[in-house]
């Protein structure tokens, strides 16, 4: 992300340098013509939603009769009389865990494959990308139940019984689904490992540096900033899995809630049990923990990511 | 000198090369099989589903598509696929105009408040969908449209889809200001210049966004889930759910082929449009 942002900050500077007055008062009226779908988005459809989640989640709320103020009861509950609040808490802390490092680190490797090859590079490339798209859809979650589940290919092959129906061994299942789908992140990665200039393995290899040494003093350096990116992306939509965990577990979140992550409990709470001040203080705190989360990974960023240009200008 | 160490180095560079193939191959080929369990499932008698490691049936049962086409609860294919088809289309026309147009405000209009702006709208590309999501069912609720395709459409003509926004923003940012700036100094206003010069020059950020537009809303899940009910309403995505509840092996064979003819759509969009979807996703990420 910051790679990303970091740029239109730096890009601004050169439009403020041309000061003219009257063109400019007239492109205002114009750009808020051009921005007045996403402000009227923006203001209804997130600002106020936001506003009113947070206001809910103070509420017993069933969506018939009014709101009613409950003070913290919601966030009190879900901290201490919850223990299935927990429980989906934990299961999706494993999920981001197991999934998030497996899946950035076959990108990476498969990345690193692909970046030396001359032929068949494009072929892999889109090979390697489709289950990034397919991977999404219920279709796919559907062959995963039934190739996890007794009798499936996996029992078949391994003799380790049906994953679906063995508590340890479901969230597992949710988990590779998802490392299936490392060709996005693997992209992202080839595209930055394109752009490291070659003079930099050049003056290493000059001053004697063998292959793992230029991984290690080259690679990752200048990758850090695609890493950091690929990093903050994937565990925020980690946290959010939602439709593999529905698919596997038949949209109940078993075998003992095992595979009840924050999202589906969060819908068993709203829509299927009507609470949605719970729900909404559910969501709330999904927010903050991102948001925590995204904080913590950007000041740690500062020791291991790289930016070229801030030692160039 | 140059060419004699090249040619030594050669032959084991061309070892290492084939291992790389082999490797790639092997990890494609483990990558693949849940693309090709599904294929052959769709085709299998009900008694081969289960318990046969065989990727291949003793004989192509035809008639699981022929169940698949009968539909799910009394409702057609052609029914699921056209309410899927709308939904997509309207999200890909949405998506596709109103992100543009905030686009080019955030990319080249000045206004006040630009920056704070600009910094909200990043900062949603990260906003959890949940943290929005009751509230917006309560307003579309409310307005008693729930239970129709507005909700699903609606924020899309909306820009509420801040990814994409960006993704344009960052594509027009490298298109050259001196066009623009030529096109002014002959009285062209900002709403020309956005149709006629900066807008056909945004074609391939365009593409991209229609194209992810149109596979992720085909593949969405979550939110159809909580809008839609009647199952004449149902798009293929939530009628393969109500294959999730029954799970009887006689359902095996259909529910696979029903799967193969939700997945369709995004393989040819896939195999249409590949190089406009990798090369979106790796700019998206690094452009600037």
């Amino acid at each position: 992300m910051t790679t990303t942002t970091a740029i239109p900050a730096g890009k601004k500077r050169a439009p403020a340098a041309t000061p003219k007055r009257h063109p400019k008062r007239e492109r205002e009226g114009a750009a808020w013509v051009f921005l007045s779908p996403w402000v009227l988005g923006a203001s209804v459809l997130t600002l106020l939603p936001m506003a009113v989640s947070l206001y809910l989640s103070f509420t017993d709320y069933n969506l018939f009769d009014p709101p009613h103020w409950v003070g913290l009861r919601n966030y009190t509950q879900m901290f201490t009389e919850d223990p299935r609040y927990w429980r989906s808490v934990l299961t999706t802390v494993t999920y981001v865990v197991i999934a998030v490092p497996l899946q950035l680190a076959l990108a990476l490797l498969v990345a690193l494959a692909l970046k030396s090859m001359k032929r068949g590079k494009a072929f892999y490339r889109s090979a390697f990308y489709a289950p990034s798209l397919l991977g999404a859809s219920m279709s796919i979650a559907l062959v995963w139940r039934a190739v996890f589940n007794d009798g499936g290919t996996v029992d078949n092959l391994f003799g380790t019984g049906g994953w679906v129906n063995r508590p340890g061994w479901a969230l597992l299942a949710v988990a590779l689904l998802t490392v299936w789908q490392f060709g996005a992140p693997m992209v992202i990665f080839l595209a930055g490992l394109q752009q490291i200039p070659a003079e930099l393995y050049e003056a290493a290899a000059v001053d004697g540096a063998g292959r793992w040494r230029q991984f290690v003093s080259v690679t990752v350096p200048m990758l850090s900033p695609v890493l950091f990116f690929n990093l903050v992306l994937q565990t925020i939509q980690a946290f959010q899995v939602f439709t593999p965990a529905f698919a596997v577990s038949a949209g109940k979140g078993g075998p003992a809630d095992s595979t009840l992550v924050y999202t589906m409990y969060l819908y068993d709470r709203g829509f299927v049990a009507s609470h949605m001040g719970y729900a909404s203080a559910m969501a709330w705190v999904l927010l903050l923990v991102i948001g925590v989360v995204t904080a913590v990974l950007f000041r740690t960023s500062r020791s291991w990511v790289f930016y070229a240009s801030e030692g160039d200008r | 000198m140059t060419s004699m160490s090249t040619a030594a180095a050669r032959k084991p560079v061309r070892w290492s090369r084939v291992a790389l193939h082999l490797g790639c191959l092997a990890a494609l080929l483990v990558m693949l099989y849940p693309l090709a369990w599904l294929l052959a499932t769709s085709l299998k008698p009900a008694d081969e589903v289960i318990a046969s490691l065989d990727l291949l049936p003793s004989h192509l049962e035809w008639s699981n598509y022929r169940t698949a086409f009968g539909g799910v609860n009394d409702v057609s294919v052609w029914r699921l696929l056209s309410n899927s088809l709308l939904i997509a289309g309207g999200a890909v026309l949405g998506n596709v105009i109103s992100c543009s147009l905030a686009a080019y405000a955030f990319a080249r209009l000045r206004f006040r408040f630009r920056g704070p702006m600009f910094a909200f709208m990043i900062a949603t590309i990260m906003l959890p969908h949940h943290a929005i999501l009751i509230p917006q069912y309560i307003i579309f609720n409310q307005l008693g449209l729930v239970n129709t395709y507005w909700p699903l459409i609606l924020p899309k003509f909306l820009a509420t889809e801040a990814f994409f926004v960006f993704l344009i923003v960052q594509f027009m940012r490298g298109l050259p200001r001196e066009l623009e700036e030529a096109a002014r100094i002959d009285g062209c206003g900002p709403f020309r210049s956005f149709f006629q010069i900066v807008l056909p020059l945004t074609r391939p950020a365009l593409i991209t966004t229609a194209i992810f537009t149109f596979i992720w809303t085909w593949n969405d899940f979550f939110t159809q889930l909580i809008y839609l009910f009647d199952p004449d309403k149902f798009t293929l995505t939530l009628a393969l759910r109500s294959f999730v509840d029954a799970s009887s092996q006689s359902a095996f064979g259909p529910m696979f082929a029903m799967s193969v003819i939700a997945l369709l759509p995004i393989v040819l969009f896939f195999l249409a449009f590949q190089r406009f979807l990798v090369e979106g996703m790796a700019s998206s990420g690094l452009k600037g």
